[in-house]
């Protein structure tokens, strides 16, 4: 069910939660979908559809017939997940049902599956009772630090900790050492997933060359090479004009302009949120219209230009109400929190803990209840992880010099699960906001399970209690703020193209 | 009384009984001071490392003079001539240090917290000689003894702490000690020098000193750090000087009785004028003084824990 995100806004009204849930079209009517089968002509083969976008994009013939054979050999083994609840929000569909896996592909979906005994026998079977299968999850905000720190985390560590933490496709940032300003460290970075990849990985690409917010990156390149969007997020892009230029020149690539919102010179100094604690512990504070100066500068320029802006790491409440607005009067933005934003406050920092610096700082109980509230409502689309590895060097410091950011693809889900036990999402919302959102938003076809599609799946456990531990993470990287937390929820498979990424299932 | 905490982080943690004996313990120490031989052997064979990330005279020699005749042996490790120029991380200095198995680690540190981070890290008690902006315990009590000496309480007491409170430990750490002990705590100084929700604190904010001062029977006068121009926080030392200046024309809005203070160094002519840091309410060199007693009965009360 395809919604139209223009004049949706109706506060109190519960029909708008219900749409939330499906994929999102923009006012043009077209739906965005990276679909590799319609791209190339000629139909080359009939598993063009289920070949990883990149030997798509470069077009090569040989690479392309090669993937074709991989995946007539490689999907040896095939699934049949019987009796899961099966929630897949692009298609509306909640209910319990099997959930069948053929060929790397989506085969079948219905409940109390017929399957002959003849064709069962090539198909591992998964009891999936009491567990929820859903789309692959989706995190449109990570930091796989490679190439350059790959001390803090590499292509191969990040992508494992993703699908360990459920997540089968990973949009990485593009503040790596080279910059991924142009097409050859988007190659790189694609074909180093590619070698060594668990799950998918979308780069995103620089706005500004060297994140120096002087010249635009060629965009063209950038998309040509496989990039999905644009950021020069860990910065703003600080110059009014330049973020213009971006937000227009865009579109005639249509890839997504993500924006870090922060004015630097409000900033200026700070550790973390300006408030009680703040002035408690003699720490500079960053106060909430840091972040808001510069939503509310994206939110005129997206008008202004007919472009469309993605707020990352939303994190307070007058960003939510400027976007909210800003939606009810069908302004293109598009926006993400993480799960930090709605689980921790401040208070905190008390202890002057590094693990709870990062940027935007944790702010008040009041803005926690903001950001529910915008996820509630829809105003909030996604929920990304800003998965932001840094090692005890940077982290294990004084707090003034420590590094901001926190890791998040091993301990999001449970957090995200929790919005559910708390009621602010249905099930289904809580899953949209991690798989067919982000997906609608970065304009690729993976977080549903629409019959032939790539079967990118996890299977989550919504009752597992356990206790966070960052030392079994398999991240590089330590800088947990939910060490030690005790949890509910977790994702015991994920099915990449239709082969194990991570399992913790009996079989 | 027994002390179960083996440091002295800062005033917020501590019990009003604490703040109590340990302004009993300086007082009765503070004779020590005027005699002909100022050493007692109280802590001989302690040792105590000063660790000093920040330029400072007063309070590093005040701690050494404390230890000294207290006869603990001393170590001063200056920022500039530590291993921090050399890349190694304050935690690594303080781990080697430690090794050397010193008794006290009496630590002046920019960054706020740095104290805290350290102490759970080590066993050696650790001294907290004034942690970025965040507080300067040692300060707090010696204020505390100067005006129960004069004041004789703090009940029914009104203190006004005036400046640039935002980044003032001192004034962080006098609020915690005053307010504990029962008294009236004003904040005055310009809202750009103003931490927010500081009345979550307990004090009261004024912006305009002539509302303070005929309130007032303490006035603590803070130093100005002449960059606050810099940062746009004020346009002027001249303008501050002319709006936020203890002189003695404001004095005569005060009390007959009102004392007033100065954590020091002070810039004169800038927050406070000769005449009142000279004059006959200052009580500036007398905080120096009860300096060296407080800073004694901490180390006592910490290296004997």
């Amino acid at each position: 069910m395809a919604v139209r995100r223009r004049g949706l806004q109706n506060f109190d009204s519960m029909r708008f939660r219900r749409m939330d849930s499906g994929p999102i079209v923009w006012e043009s009517g077209r739906k965005r979908h990276f679909d590799a089968g319609r791209r190339t002509r000629g139909g080359i083969l009939p598993y063009m559809e289920l070949l990883p976008a990149v030997a798509v994009k470069h077009g090569n013939v040989e690479h392309l017939k090669t993937c074709c054979n991989n995946v007539k050999r490689g999907c040896s083994v095939d699934f049949l997940f019987r009796n899961g609840r099966v929630i897949d929000p692009a298609n509306n569909f909640d209910q319990i049902a099997d959930v069948l896996v053929v060929n790397g592909v989506v085969a079948d979906i219905s409940p109390m599956l017929e399957v002959s005994a003849e064709r069962l026998a090539g198909v591992e079977v998964i009891d999936a009772s009491g567990k929820w299968v859903t789309p692959g999850l989706v995190d449109m905000h990570v930091h796989l630090r490679e190439p350059g720190e790959e001390y803090k985390e590499t292509i191969e560590t990040g992508t494992r900790a993703a699908a360990a933490g459920g997540f089968t496709s990973v949009a990485c940032m593009p503040n790596t050492r080279p910059v991924n300003d142009c097409a050859a460290v988007t190659e790189f970075i694609l074909a180093r997933s590619k070698e060594q990849g668990a799950c998918r990985v979308l780069p995103v690409g620089a706005i500004s060359k060297g994140l120096k917010g002087e010249a635009l990156t060629e965009f063209g390149e950038l998309r040509e090479a496989g990039a999905v969007a644009v950021t020069d997020d860990g910065r703003p892009v600080t110059s009014n004009q330049l973020m213009r230029r971006a937000l227009e020149y865009a579109k005639v690539f249509d890839i997504l302009v993500i924006s870090h919102a922060e004015d630097l010179s409000l900033a200026e100094g700070g550790v973390m949120n300006e408030g009680f604690t703040s002035t408690l512990l003699g720490l500079r504070g960053i106060p909430n219209a840091a972040e808001e100066v510069m939503v509310a500068r994206d939110l005129l320029l997206a008008e202004l230009t007919h472009g469309r802006v993605h707020i990352a790491h939303v994190s307070t409440e007058g960003s939510v109400r400027m976007i909210r607005e800003a939606k009810s009067r069908g302004v293109g933005v598009t926006a993400e929190t993480a799960p930090h934003y709605f689980t921790l406050s401040d208070a905190e920092l008390i202890d002057y803990d590094p693990v709870f610096k990062m940027n935007p700082p944790l702010r008040s109980r009041d803005d926690i209840l903001a950001v529910k509230a915008g996820l509630a409502d829809g105003t909030l689309d996604a929920i990304a992880t800003d998965h932001a590895p840094h090692s005890v060097i940077e982290k294990d410091v004084e707090i003034e010099f420590a590094a901001n950011g926190v890791i998040g693809l091993e301990s999001a889900l449970p957090l995200i699960l929790g919005l559910v036990r708390e009621g602010v999402l249905t099930p289904m919302e809580a899953i949209a906001k991690a798989s067919s959102n982000p997906s609608s938003i970065l304009g690729v076809s993976s977080g549903s399970l629409r019959r032939g599609t790539p079967a990118d799946l996890t299977v989550i456990d919504p009752e597992l209690r356990y206790i966070l531990d960052a030392n079994a993470f398999y991240s590089k990287s330590r800088n947990c703020p939910f060490h030690g937390k005790e949890v509910q929820g977790q994702a015991l498979m994920a099915l990449v193209d239709g082969k194990i990424a991570f399992s913790r299932m009996h079989r | 009384m027994r002390r179960t905490k083996k440091d002295l982080l800062g005033v917020r943690e501590l019990e009003v009984e604490e703040i109590e004996h340990i302004l009993k313990l300086a007082a009765s120490l503070k004779e020590i001071n005027t005699r002909p031989i100022k050493k007692v052997p109280t802590l001989r064979g302690k040792t105590v490392v000063h660790l000093f990330y920040e330029p400072s005279t007063r309070t590093r020699t005040s701690f050494d003079v404390a230890a000294k005749r207290l006869s603990a042996d001393t170590y001063s490790i200056a920022a500039s001539s530590s291993s921090l120029v050399k890349g190694e991380t304050f935690l690594d200095t303080l781990k080697n240090l430690e090794a050397m198995s010193p008794d006290v680690f009496v630590i002046r540190h920019p960054v706020s917290g740095a104290p805290q981070r350290l102490a759970r890290r080590t066993s050696v008690s650790v001294v907290n000689a004034g942690d970025g902006m965040h507080e300067h315990p040692s300060q707090a009590l010696l204020d505390l003894l100067t005006i129960s000496e004069r004041k004789g309480g703090f009940k029914d007491l009104t203190v006004a702490i005036i400046g640039d409170i935002y980044h003032s430990r001192v004034a962080r750490s006098d609020i915690w000690a005053l307010t504990k002990m029962g008294a009236r705590v004003l904040a005055c100084g310009p809202p750009t020098l103003i931490p927010p929700h500081l009345e979550g604190l307990g004090v009261r904010v004024y912006w305009r000193l002539e509302d303070v001062i005929p309130q007032a029977d303490v006035l603590i006068v803070l130093r100005l750090q002449k960059e606050r121009q810099q940062q746009m926080l004020l346009p002027s030392l001249r303008e501050y000087s002319i709006c936020y200046g203890l002189n003695r024309r404001r004095m005569e809005l005060a009390r007959d009785d009102a004392i007033v203070m100065h954590p020091g160094p002070m810039n004169r002519g800038v927050e406070i004028s000769p005449d009142v840091a000279d004059g006959p309410h200052s009580l500036i060199l007398d905080q120096v003084a009860n300096g060296v007693a407080v800073r004694m009965a901490i180390l006592y009360m910490v290296a004997q824990g």
